[in-house]
């Protein structure tokens, strides 16, 4: 009961939604520093992975190293981002945090853009090179949007990973949530710490939301109507990242 | 971080050599604490899916909802009700684990085939000797999998728990950052990796050594 007063107090009061250190503020940090970090992974990951699921080649090279990187841990990541952004001149806060959520991206979208491209029937492929079709045309008629939902699974999971992960950016004095978070603990404020628990897992929660919503708009009516009707929703290929 | 200062100072993990044992213990007590209670109610949580079907949906997606709270988040959320306590960073940790291991649990028993199972029964097999002599065994490899990457995850989230007071090698990554120290930072984070590399190897090398029959067929893929 303590805790909800608390929190509604802190949440009541309107100096709490203005100004540099505002909830508006806030969000606006987190999205740009999440945005940025989704950008440049999906920037980095999109064509390695489609590249991989087209050709075939180096891929289970390249598939095992990733799940090795996937399982390091981020706070881990961001111990080691903020040295580097440092000697890059690129100092605290947004650029380590970034430097950070970028490597937790990346092998998520990697994963599924390759799974996505090889769970194409072969045989369909096998069709479009019969019909005399050249690779980049197989690739951008057939593979791509057969593959778009489990591509798109994959850009939703690094979505919700890096959203999520935002968080520790506060450790290195960056923007977001979760300065609340640890602003709250420091000061010991359990309306700011449970406001910004509250509002990070929102957040989360809301991105994945869009993300399937998105899915809707992106993927085709007749690819949608391909699947088995049994799986309403398409398989978390990959798996999300850590919490 | 200062230029010239090098990456790690070998004079500091000399110097503390005894609280980097210490911290040590504490990654791996909060870990094996929260993978152990964590197996034993997925477990449960796995049977009692097993007996009642239609709490599978409810049971998976809530565990799913947890692992969508980010850990900070989560441990957030605890600390005005448990405080900056091991109980906190437990129940945080156990609660993440619980996606994997039911998930790993109810595919590792769904992995048996039927042939399998109809032959047990053939034999008279009771329910619980099928569950406990057949089902299972044959299902140690899933699981087994499912314990690497809930183990492995863990360890990278116990560093978090440094927030509030707990953390292993966590606490060395926190201070490096409170103080911009590059030492503690490197030295921290290397050994948290460093850890998980290693008991994720040690859970390989005792799943091959506990299903002898995995190994003439290279094993689970």
């Amino acid at each position: 009961m303590r805790i909800v007063l608390a929190t509604a107090a802190w949440l009541t009061s309107p100096a709490h939604w203005q100004g540099s250190d505002g909830v508006a503020v806030r969000v606006a940090e987190h999205l740009a520093l999440s945005g940025t970090a989704l950008a440049a992974a999906a920037l980095l990951a999109l064509p390695v992975g489609l590249w991989l699921g087209h050709t075939g080649r180096h891929a289970p090279l390249v598939i095992n190293l990733l799940n090795v990187g996937r399982g390091l841990p981020s706070l881990a990541i961001l111990a080691f981002a903020l040295p580097v952004a440092f000697w890059l001149g690129l100092g605290l806060g947004f650029w380590p945090t970034v430097l950070m959520l970028v490597p937790l991206g990346v092998p998520l979208i990697v994963i599924n853009s390759y799974v996505a491209i090889r769970s194409v029937d072969r045989e369909v492929v096998d069709v479009a090179w019969g019909t005399g079709m050249r690779g980049w045309e197989v690739f951008r008629e057939v593979e791509l949007p057969l593959g778009a939902p489990i591509i798109l699974a994959g850009v939703r999971n690094a979505a919700v990973t890096i959203v999520a992960t935002a968080t520790l950016g506060a450790l290195v004095a960056s923007g977001g949530l979760g300065r609340y978070i640890v602003d709250g603990l420091a000061r010991q404020e359990t309306g700011r710490l449970v406001t910004g628990a509250l509002l990070v897992a929102l957040l989360s929660i809301t991105t994945e939301a869009a993300f399937d919503m998105l899915e809707r708009v992106v993927v085709p009516p007749s690819v949608r109507a391909a699947q088995h009707p049994g799986t309403r929703r398409l398989p978390n290929v990959g798996t999300r990242g850590s919490p | 971080m200062t230029a010239g200062e090098p990456l790690v100072r070998w004079d500091w993990v000399l110097g503390h050599a005894d609280e980097l044992w210490q911290r040590l213990l504490e990654h791996v007590t909060l870990t094996a604490l929260a993978v152990g209670i964590g197996f034993a109610l997925s477990f449960a949580l796995a049977l009692l899916v097993r007996r009642h079907r239609s709490l599978r949906n409810p049971i998976t997606r809530l565990a799913g909802a947890i692992y969508t709270i980010p850990s900070l988040a989560l441990f957030a959320l605890l600390v005005p009700v448990t405080g900056l306590t091991r109980v906190t960073a437990e129940i945080g940790l156990v609660s993440y684990t619980l996606l994997i291991l039911i998930r790993s649990i109810l595919d590792g028993l769904q992995s048996v085939p039927a042939e399998v199972r109809e032959t047990a029964v053939g034999m008279g097999c009771t329910p619980g000797q099928l569950l406990w002599q057949v089902e299972i065994p044959l299902a140690i490899p899933v699981i087994a999998g499912g314990l690497r990457v809930a183990t492995v995850t863990t360890i990278g989230l116990v560093t978090v728990t440094a927030l509030i007071g707990q953390g292993g090698f966590g606490y060395f990554i926190l201070q490096g950052m409170q103080r911009f120290y590059a030492t503690p930072l490197i030295v921290g984070a290397t050994l948290s990796v460093a850890l998980a590399i290693l008991a994720d190897s040690l859970l390989v090398l005792t799943q091959r050594w506990i299903t002898p029959w995995t190994r003439a067929t290279g094993g689970l893929a």
